[in-house]
């Protein structure tokens, strides 16, 4: 695989997600040459407490995105509660209102698609543990887009059912433990 | 050989370019990623099998073109949605509206009223109502027919009582409507100081001399240019020290207005026209 052409990764993860996320993240280095776009499922009417969390544990920055801003290498950005993430063929991130898709406000499905748009295979999608169905049509974009599409082993996942319905529609995808996954990401550096 | 994605984008700008040229509603300058969401969802919803084929059935059949709207324009939204900011407009703005004789609030892009009744029972709390003219604007006939009839399901009711009151509610919001249809209606005396109009965003020209005009969620989908006009269109309709509230994503931090403007209740996105 040629890591040269990776210009940005698009994660997705539910049940699970901050276990998941702490595991990956903080082990990533700061000259990370891509931006990384996240969508968690969280209820609307809380704030984001990830963000916070996992600024001071990551050398990379995060920070929840915001509407027209460009995207970053070295930078994770997370959808806002109650918002889609989008991302623009120009490579900057757009917030959306639109109705839920698969119930969730941000949708995984959402942020994979757009983002399998604006990068084809430029693209790494990423699919971990969560406890729905939201990322499978998302990660199926990605690949036929041409990125490299990433699934958590469903049996190493907090909750299969997420990675398992992505597996599904997306059978050729890459599987991957947390540490496979955090050692693919680390390597994007020394391409 | 071309990709179907890159084909798609040129059904895009030419469906977007057609309705433009045959029905003046234009939508050439809204943020790519979402509206190609829509026009995607509006495509299969109406059964067409590709963009041009919805193209050739909005151009030849006006009644289309109503369905094609509310796909492309109508917002969920709730009455008090992010209570925070109407408790900001309250206990901040409201007291130097409250040294005007008379006042002008515009809600731009009111699609079905709730925000617009937000305000309206707000301005009413802090007796401001019968002072207050609302201009209620959209480009969604079906919205703003829906906005001017004022009924909301009653299943909603209860998240916008909840909302209502962690807003900082004076009264209760059972005090402002009636059962009837089949849903809650807004009463008749909130709606009495509203003019409800078609107004474009994107061509029409500034409204004048607001107080406060609320905006929200709105300026997302549109892109930087358009964003540009809309702030420099929303700064022209404001009276000296007039108050704007966007969406709590949204900023004027990409727009090349920012300096028109002062921050006033940063977290809740409230600003205010800068002295020039």
């Amino acid at each position: 695989m040629n890591h040269d052409t990776v210009r940005a990764v698009a994660i997705g993860a539910s049940a699970g997600a901050v276990q998941a996320l702490l595991h990956i993240l903080p082990s990533l280095p700061a000259a990370l040459p891509v931006p990384v776009m996240i969508v968690v499922h969280v209820p609307a009417d809380r704030d984001n407490t990830l963000v916070p969390l996992l600024d001071t544990r990551c050398q990379l920055a995060v920070k929840e995105a915001e509407d027209k801003e460009p995207a970053m290498p070295g930078t994770v950005y997370f959808a806002p509660s109650d918002y889609h993430l989008l991302v623009e063929k120009d490579g900057s991130l757009a917030l959306s209102g639109d109705e839920p898709v698969n119930y969730s406000r941000p949708a995984i499905d959402v942020l994979l698609e757009s983002a399998a748009e604006a990068f084809g295979s430029g693209l790494v999608g990423i699919v971990l543990t969560g406890a729905n169905h939201d990322g499978a049509a998302g990660l199926r974009a990605v690949a036929a887009g041409g990125g490299i599409a990433i699934v958590q082993d469903p049996a190493s996942a907090m909750s299969a059912t997420m990675p398992a319905a992505a597996l599904a529609l997306c059978p050729d995808a890459r599987v991957e433990t947390l540490d496979g996954i955090t050692a693919f990401l680390s390597g994007l550096v020394h391409a | 050989m071309m990709a179907d994605d890159d084909i798609e984008d040129i059904e895009i700008q030419l469906f977007l370019e057609a309705l433009h040229r045959r029905y003046h509603y234009d939508f050439r300058n809204y943020a790519q990623a979402s509206i190609k969401r829509r026009l995607t969802q509006a495509r299969t919803q109406l059964g067409y099998a590709s963009l041009s084929a919805m193209q050739e059935g909005v151009l030849h059949d006006e009644s289309v073109l109503p369905r094609l709207l509310n796909y492309l324009t109508v917002q969920v939204s709730e009455m008090f949605r992010d209570p925070s900011y109407f408790r900001a407009l309250r206990e901040k703005v409201l007291p130097h509206l409250a040294t005007y004789p008379s006042l002008k609030v515009w809600v731009a892009g009111c699609s079905r009223g709730e925000e617009l009744y937000s305000l309206a029972i707000l301005f009413r709390e802090e007796g401001l109502y019968d002072r207050t003219l609302f201009y209620a604007t959209d480009i969604n006939p079906d919205a703003l027919d829906a906005a001017e009839r004022a009924v909301y399901p009653l299943d909603v009711i209860k998240t916008y009582t909840a909302n209502h009151q962690k807003s900082g509610a004076r009264t209760s919001l059972s005090d402002y409507y009636s059962a009837a249809h089949g849903g809650a209606i807004i009463d008749k005396s909130l709606r009495e100081r509203v003019v409800f109009s078609d107004h474009s965003l994107v061509t029409d020209s500034s409204f004048g001399e607001m107080q406060l005009i609320s905006c929200r969620n709105v300026l997302i989908y549109f892109d930087r240019e358009l964003q540009d006009r809309v702030v420099g269109l929303f700064r022209d309709s404001l009276a000296r020290k007039g108050f704007l509230g966007l969406g709590s994503k949204e900023s004027l931090r990409f727009t090349r207005h920012a300096a028109s403007f002062a921050p006033f209740v940063s977290a809740e996105k409230i600003y205010q026209r800068a002295e020039e």
